[in-house]
Parts: C-alpha cells; sequence; structure tokens
C-alpha cells in the first residue's frame, strides 16, 4: 500500500529536492529598507544560536546576528546562515496531499484530516488501540512535543509513540538518569573555559556544535588543556593538546584505562566520593584489570597517551567532560556514557564552575523535546510513565483516569520492527524521516510497504513521506510560537515570524483538528500554543524537568531560563549539583559498573573493517531541510567515503575513486577521500543523504538494550576499488532552472 | 567602529564557512562572497585556513592597476574596483600578495572584502567575524585579543618586499613578522 505512488524521477520533478539559492525575490529584493527584523533561535541543532530572521510581507527574507543573545553573541554555523530560505522554497508544500494513481493530488483541509481519522479509527476498531503507531521528532518546539504525547495517549489512546531524538542522545539520557538522576547537561557551556582540562568523547564539535568550538578555545587560550578521544581527526583536534585515535567500539575500555590510571595514582577526590556517591568501591574494583597497556592493545591508543590523560584528567582541579553521538550510538551505548560519568564522580567534577560531564545535545529541542512526553516511556516533567504517581497528576491534569493512560510503548526502531511482523498497522508521523535516518534502510523501505495506512505531518516532501498515503501541510519552525531547550537545559522563547505560507496550518493545529475528529475535542482546549504551554507547565509542576516557573516573558527577560524552574520568582537552575546534591532519593550519585562487550556487527575476515558514521557541517540529519539550500550543498555535494592512505594503497585506490564498501546489509558505491586524518583500520561515511547515497544502507539494527539507540558509529564492512561511478551518478546534474533552481539527482 | 581591529586566526579555523555563506548575505554584494576558505592539504591534514582582505597600508593591488579604480579610504580600507574605471585586466588578481582579490568576470569587476564598510559605519561588526563560531576571524578592541595564546602582527615580508597591513594575523608568540621567502623561488640572474 504505502510503496512509491509514481516513479522516483515524477516525484523529485514536483517536489525537489530543488536548490533554492537565492531569497524570495531574488538578491535584489532580499535587500529591501527596513525589513522587521525577529529575534528568535535557529531551527536546527541543539545549540540553538540567537539570530534574528529578517522578515517582509510575511516572507522570512534573510537575517542579521543577534549579538546580545549570550550563548552565541552573533556566532553562527552556514546552516544558520542560510536557514532562512525554506519559508519561501518552492518544494514547500502549501495544501494537503493524498495519494491517487500515479501521485499525489491536492485536498481539502476536511477530506485529508476526515481520511486520517477515519482509517486511524478503522485500524484501531480492527486490530486494537496499539496497531497505531506516532513518530515525533526533536526539532519540534516543546508545545508540539507536549501535544504529540498527549494526542498519542488520549486521542489514539495507544502506547506507541516514540521520536527522532531515539537517534540522538537517548543513551546519554539513560545513564545520567541512572547516575545521577536526571537527564540533563548539568553544566551552562560557560563553565567549559573555566576547565583546565576539557576531554572531548565522540564528538565533532567543529562540524556538529560549531559554536562549541569558540567555549573550547577560550579554554586553551586561559591556560586549559584539550583532550580528544575520536577514531578520525574532526576540525578540534587541529588544537589538541593529546589525541587519543580509539578504535571503533572500544569506548568503554579507553575510560577504563583512565580511570584506572587516576585511581593508581591515588587522584580520586576521596572526600567527594564519600559524601556524594554511593558503588565506589565496585567501580574501582572493576578497573583494576584495565591496565593502560591492555587498553592500548584494545583501542589502538598508546599506553603513554592514556597515561597522559590520566594524569591530565586526575590532577586538574577543574575538568569537563563532553560527549556525543560517537559513544550514545553504541550497542553499548549507555555503558560508555556511564563509564564517563564514573571519571568525573571519581574527581568530584560535578557542581562547579569548570567542572562536569555534559553530553552535547544535538537536535534543536533535543532536551525539550524529550521530557514532555513524546518519548515511548515519559510523561511531561521527565515523569515516569511506570509511576504511579505521575500517572495520577499527570491524569488528573488531562481530565482523564490514571487507568486510562496506556503503559510505555515501542522505542522508535521497535515500531518499525512492530510494523514489520504485521502488529502495527497504521502509522502518523511527524518531523521524522527515517528511510533516510534509521538503520538498514532496506528494512525500513520494507515496513513503509506494508503498512494499511501512512499519515505525515511536513513541511516538505521527505523521502518517507513520498510512501505516505496523505500528507498534511505543517509549518517550519519560525511559524509558530513556541518553547525549546537547549543542550544547556536553557529555555528558550521561538518566535512566530510568519505564517505558515499557502494552506499550510501549523502543527498544533492540525493535531487538535484530528483530536477534534476523533471525538476527543474537550481534552484539547488549545487555541494557541500559549495554551498548550500553560498545560505544559501544570503537568511538568514537581516533576525534574519543573517548568512551572517559566513564562514565555521571563524567557525574553532573562534571554532564556535554565530548567527547574519550580516558582515564578525562582531564577532557574544554570548548574545541577552544586553542593554535591544529586537528585536520586538518597541525595547522592551513583557509580555504575561498566564491562565491555562487542558491537552487534563484528568484524571478521570478510568484512575486516570498521565502518563509522556521522555528519558534515554543511548538512542537518537526514537533510529534509538542508539538501534543499543550494550553498549548503555545493560546500559539501555527496557523501564520500574518508579512507586512510594505507588503506587506500592496499586496495589500489586513489582519491577521488569510485570504491564499494560492503556490509551484511548492502553495498554502496561512493568517492573515495583518502586522508590521514582517519584510523587505517576504519571508514566514515555521512549519513545525510537518500536512495543509493544513503549510508543507512549499511548499518545495522542493533539497539542499546537500556536506551534503545541504533548502532550507528560501529558496523563491519570490506571495501574493493568499483569498476567505475554507479548509475546515479551516470545521470549527471540537472541544470539550474530559469529561478536559479536545480533538480539534485537521486 | 572606533577602536575595533579586525584579526585573522589561521590555527582557530574549523573550515565550516559560515564566514563565506554570511559574507554572500551582506547588502552590498549578497550572492557573492569576498571571503576563501581553504584546505591547506585536505590528504594531510584537516587544518584549514580563512582570508579576507588584508587592506595594506600601501596596497599593491591600487598600485598595479592601470585604470587607478582601487582606491583607499582614509581608514584605510582598501575598496573594491570602481564600476566605472574597472578594466578587467586582473592586474590585481595577479599582484596581491596574500591572493585576495576576485575577479567577477560575468560583472566585469573586481570585488573585494571591503570590511563590511557598509556595517561598521553603521556600529555593525563585519558580517564574518561576527558569525564566525571559531572566531578565527575576530573584530574586536585590541584589549580583547590579549587573552589569547597568539599574539597579532601585521608586518610581513615576502621576498623584498615589506607589506604592513590594517588587519592583523595572529602568529605564536615571538614571531614579530611573517616572512614568506619568495627569494628562494626567484630568478636573479646569474650570480
Amino acid at each position: 500500500m504505502a510503496d512509491l505512488p509514481t516513479t522516483p524521477e515524477a516525484l523529485a520533478e514536483r517536489y525537489g529536492p530543488h536548490l533554492a539559492y537565492e531569497p524570495p525575490g531574488g538578491w535584489r529584493a532580499g535587500s529591501r529598507e527596513a525589513p522587521e527584523l525577529v529575534k528568535t533561535h535557529c531551527c536546527f541543532c541543539g545549540q540553538q544560536c540567537g539570530i534574528q530572521l529578517k522578515v517582509h510581507a510575511n516572507q522570512v527574507v534573510g537575517f542579521e546576528p543577534w549579538e546580545e543573545f549570550p550563548f552565541n553573541r552573533g556566532m553562527l554555523c552556514p546552516k544558520g546562515v542560510k536557514r532562512y530560505l525554506q519559508g519561501s522554497h518552492p518544494d514547500r508544500l502549501l495544501d494537503p496531499l493524498v495519494r491517487e494513481a500515479g501521485g499525489f493530488r491536492t485536498a481539502s483541509w476536511d477530506e485529508s484530516l476526515d481520511l486520517v481519522a477515519r482509517r486511524l479509527r478503522e485500524i484501531q476498531e480492527r486490530h486494537g488501540k496499539d496497531a497505531v503507531a506516532m513518530y515525533g521528532g526533536a526539532s519540534l518546539t516543546t508545545e508540539k512535543s507536549y501535544l504529540l504525547g498527549k494526542f498519542a495517549r488520549v486521542a489514539l489512546g495507544t502506547r506507541h509513540i516514540d521520536y527522532n531524538g531515539r537517534l540522538c542522545m537517548v543513551s546519554a539520557g539513560v545513564a545520567y538518569k541512572l547516575a545521577l538522576g536526571v537527564d540533563r547537561s548539568p553544566n551552562p557551556w560557560s563553565d567549559i573555559p573555566q576547565a583546565q582540562v576539557a576531554l572531548v568523547c565522540g564528538a565533532n564539535v567543529g562540524e556538529c556544535a560549531p559554536i562549541t568550538t569558540d567555549y573550547l578555545w577560550r579554554m586553551r587560550d586561559a591556560g586549559g588543556r584539550l583532550i580528544v578521544a575520536d577514531p578520525r581527526m574532526t576540525p578540534i583536534t587541529r588544537n589538541a593538546d593529546l589525541y587519543l585515535p580509539l578504535r571503533p567500539g572500544t569506548d568503554v575500555i579507553l575510560y577504563l584505562g583512565i580511570l584506572h590510571v587516576v585511581l593508581r595514582d591515588g587522584l580520586q577526590d576521596e572526600e567527594f566520593i564519600a559524601a556524594h556517591t554511593t558503588g565506589f568501591p565496585a567501580v574501582a574494583e572493576s578497573v583494576k584489570p584495565w591496565t593502560p597497556q591492555r587498553v592500548a592493545e584494545a583501542t589502538g591508543v598508546p599506553p603513554e597517551a592514556i597515561e597522559k590523560a590520566g594524569r591530565w584528567y586526575g590532577e586538574a582541579e577543574r575538568a569537563v567532560i563532553l560527549h556525543a553521538r560517537g559513544v550514545e550510538h553504541q550497542s553499548k551505548g549507555v555503558e560508555n556514557v556511564l563509564a564517563l560519568i564514573n571519571l568525573a564522580l571519581a574527581r568530584g567534577n560535578f557542581g562547579r564552575p569548570g567542572a562536569g560531564c555534559m553530553m552535547i545535545t544535538g537536535q534543536g529541542n533535543g532536551q525539550g523535546g524529550r521530557e514532555h512526553g513524546q518519548k515511548c516511556d515519559q510523561l511531561p516533567g521527565q515523569r515516569s510513565l511506570t509511576d504511579p504517581a505521575a500517572r495520577e497528576h499527570v491524569a488528573r491534569i488531562w481530565g482523564i483516569s490514571a487507568d486510562e493512560l496506556p503503559q510505555p510503548g515501542y522505542s522508535a526502531m521497535e515500531i518499525m520492527e512492530a510494523i514489520h511482523r504485521g502488529e502495527i498497522k497504521g502509522l502518523l508521523s511527524i518531523c521524522f524521516n527515517p528511510l533516510v535516518s534509521l538503520p538498514d534502510s532496506n528494512y525500513v523501505r520494507e515496513a513503509l510497504r506494508k503498512l494499511e495506512f501512512f499519515a505525515v505531518v511536513d513541511f516538505f516532501l521527505s523521502e518517507t513521506a513520498q510512501h505516505a498515503d496523505v500528507v498534511l501541510a505543517g509549518s517550519l519552525q519560525e511559524e509558530e510560537e513556541g518553547v525549546v531547550a537547549s543542550a544547556e537545559g536553557r529555555v528558550l522563547h521561538i518566535r512566530k515570524a510568519v505564517d505558515p505560507p499557502g494552506n499550510a496550518w501549523t502543527d498544533s493545529k492540525i493535531y487538535v483538528e484530528l483530536a477534534r475528529r476523533l471525538g476527543k475535542e474537550k481534552y484539547f482546549p488549545f487555541a494557541t500554543p500559549r495554551d498548550i504551554f500553560e498545560e505544559l507547565r501544570r503537568a511538568s509542576q514537581g516533576g525534574l524537568a519543573d517548568y512551572s516557573g517559566i513564562t514565555y516573558e521571563k524567557i525574553d527577560r532573562q534571554l532564556g531560563v535554565f530548567w527547574p524552574c519550580p516558582s515564578e520568582d525562582h531564577p532557574g537552575t544554570p548548574r545541577l549539583f552544586e553542593g554535591g546534591e544529586f537528585l536520586h532519593a538518597d541525595g547522592k550519585a551513583h557509580f555504575q559498573v561498566t564491562e565491555p562487550r562487542p558491537s552487534g556487527d563484528p568484524v571478521d575476515a570478510e568484512y575486516p573493517h570498521y565502518l563509522t558514521t556521522g555528519r558534515v557541517v554543511s548538512q542537518y540529519l537526514s537533510g529534509t531541510q538542508t539538501r534543499r539550500i543550494g550553498a549548503l550543498v555545493d560546500q559539501y555535494p555527496e557523501p564520500r567515503v574518508e579512507i586512510h592512505p594505507r588503506l587506500a594503497a592496499q586496495h589500489g585506490i586513489a582519491d577521488g575513486d569510485w570504491v564499494t564498501i560492503r556490509s551484511r546489509r548492502d553495498a554502496v558505491t561512493l568517492q573515495a577521500q583518502v586522508v590521514r586524518t582517519i584510523r587505517p583500520d576504519t571508514v566514515f561515511i555521512p549519513y545525510h543523504w537518500p536512495g543509493r547515497r544513503s549510508a543507512n544502507l549499511l548499518t545495522h539494527r542493533t539497539l542499546d538494550p537500556r536506551s534503545k539507540i541504533p548502532e550507528f558509529k560501529v558496523s563491519a564492512c570490506s571495501i574493493e576499488k568499483a569498476a567505475g561511478p554507479p548509475e546515479w551518478a551516470q545521470r549527471g546534474t540537472t541544470p539550474r532552472t530559469s529561478a536559479g533552481l536545480r533538480v539534485v539527482r537521486d | 567602529m572606533f577602536g575595533y581591529e579586525f584579526y585573522v586566526d589561521p590555527s582557530r579555523c574549523i573550515g565550516c564557512q559560515a564566514c563565506v555563506n554570511a559574507c554572500a548575505e551582506c547588502d552590498t554584494h549578497r550572492g557573492y562572497p569576498m571571503i576563501h576558505v581553504d584546505y591547506l592539504d585536505r590528504g594531510a591534514s584537516i587544518a584549514t585556513v580563512p582570508m579576507v582582505c588584508m587592506h595594506c597600508d600601501d596596497p599593491t593591488c591600487a598600485q598595479v592597476c592601470p585604470a587607478d579604480a582601487i582606491k583607499q579610504g582614509e581608514d584605510g580600507v582598501v575598496h573594491s574596483a570602481l564600476k566605472p574605471r574597472c578594466v578587467a585586466c586582473s592586474n590585481c588578481v595577479l599582484a596581491c600578495p596574500f591572493g585576495v582579490p576576485k575577479m567577477q568576470s560575468e560583472l566585469e569587476l573586481m570585488m573585494k572584502c571591503d570590511m563590511c564598510y557598509d556595517r561598521t559605519s553603521a556600529g555593525l561588526r563585519p558580517m564574518c567575524a561576527t558569525v564566525c563560531p571559531s572566531q578565527a576571524l575576530a573584530y574586536v578592541k585590541p584589549e580583547a585579543i590579549t587573552h589569547r595564546r597568539e599574539v597579532p602582527t601585521n608586518v610581513f615580508q615576502f621576498g623584498r618586499q615589506t607589506v604592513t597591513t590594517r588587519v592583523f594575523y595572529m602568529v605564536p608568540p615571538s614571531t614579530p613578522a611573517v616572512e614568506i621567502d619568495v627569494v628562494d623561488y626567484l630568478w636573479e640572474g646569474e650570480r
């Protein structure tokens, strides 16, 4: 049913991705006098940089830096600079679409919403409530995230809602909750320059969190040392004082080795450990066997470098650890993060300026989007869906009985698996492009084909939305007011700059109208995002992520409010755990023993190399937005395979040659980029592209057992020189159209 | 902006091209970036370097211009070629020791960085240095740059030509001037 309605070429011709280079009306029109400037935030990553959008005649026509916003002080990355080109983009969906033979036709809102409501209800009547699942996303405002969670549990009554944040930092979330009692980066970014040592693990800061680079450079200006652990030299490595080129998947071993050195040399903070932690003796025992020599053999990092890392980290009075997807995207992502937290706890590096262990949350609202209800196991306020008191509290605010609240459902990849085996038959998705972003894309495509009914809310027709039965034309970030929480846990105000174009609707209006058609109108009395926020404040009250003291006006006054903020006269909480107060019931942090485990896709004689995937600075996530912006595409047009000269020589591969990377799932043929900045046993492919260029054709579906994050960072592969370019590359580039547009081949 | 200076520190550059993209958004030349960001040698290193006009005190580009099209303001800023005068000969492109000017052949005009004259005269920092996420490009007061590891210089030795510039380059401490020894590559007649 949910196969493509027509050829990929016909879909591309109509819906893109086309490349926009110029603002609406062209460059000259963009420089009109006195446009309105709207102070808001970038729609892309978790840094949530302040930016001013230039608005003219209900269109975003450019940007101006916002230097007063303290986090980025005007700084932006190329994605932020060019983000304004989306609103007026010719690929923008301006009407609801209904699939018909040979393609999509535009439809009225009444017809399309009635159809979605009717089909979802039919599936639920025939197969039970849980036969329908929902996907959300972490680019949505917190109001929309809250609304989705409530919609799933109240309007549809399904257990199954999860979101694309499952592919982000959930391993860190689980680990922080286990060890520290709360899922939030404990420190404001202003703590980074005050550290004497920064240990940056699996975090391509320069490309994925570019503004954080400035914080690291300022730390070095003040005499601090930068340690970088990564299988690749990413841009920040150019100024690393110590570089630890670990083998993919051996992260936990490296951190055990560093802690071994710290404890062997008696550098632990005994006083802090005794007063503020539990479980230290077992962890101390567990690191004893991990001598630098043994760690070196497992990780490929020299013993001297492990010694040096242990001494530098152990001797620093104030140190920060920054980590991101490199350590989290593994089948032992939770263990990796726990091992880093153990290191920080052993040195008492919490609750002080310049001392912390910080996850760099990746998505725009990765923090706020995960703490108010679109995660499969959580209720608003970062409450557990299995906690009876939490269920009572939220059910009361929602006006239902706690018994009506469904139990936790499947995570994002598990939903796809349930579709595969026929358990889930209907899917309502927003802000998620699983065909590009989930592992093993062939498996995902098969699952989409098995759906009885698939509805998507989106502003562009993503590769996944092309498979839908109904596409509801939704809104961009700048088209609806709301809040987000940045990687710092700072709640920010997203201002509405323009109305949705054409006949597109705001996302929350779409869900409220759907709820009405499902007969649940009285539970969704929301005319504006502010109405949703006011309910969210009450629902979060008393939870870990307490927003009850936050108002839009207070955010504007303070330029952001760090949660928890339990009352209107409370200033917010920039730094957690001050005075060694952790958020477990006993007030202590809990050391957790971590054990190495092999990857879910081990290397062997047939697949002898490691494949690791990641990002480039000019693209964002599955590229639904950034593959439509000309300047960003020109900066890095196609995925390339990074290969070390030593590995390249073994296969007779030169820079620019076409090479085939084969895994146990599939093979892709891309051009080689022969660089000395990657381990010789590892190849790297960025994942932002669809079709035959997709790195996720190769990745595997092994999940971390606790966080359910897929293991994007460690797969096994083989490599060979290809006879020539693949079919997609031979089609050539379609010329620009007169409107300054080009069709992207694929 | 009074009291502010422009500093380039290639050691901080992460190659993201925010500067290039932001430069192309400047109202006086929308669509045409005036900055270069290059990998030094991508095969060997991730090191990148941004290059803006250094605004020489005695600009070589203006010296070699046969049409007298390149003018320097009283504040030392060297401007793009004057459209009525520029003959698109590319002398400036070839002569600039830093490789800065670009010939926009479809416009038949040499265009180059003018340190965001339109912005700085209105109290705004240059676009590139405002957005640069690593502050490899910085437009700040001199006292703000003293916190850095590197130190500023504006004296460059290209063979026998000494060039002093309005823009500062950040170099390792104890490097008073940057010497690029062109002499090794010159034919100076039989010796």
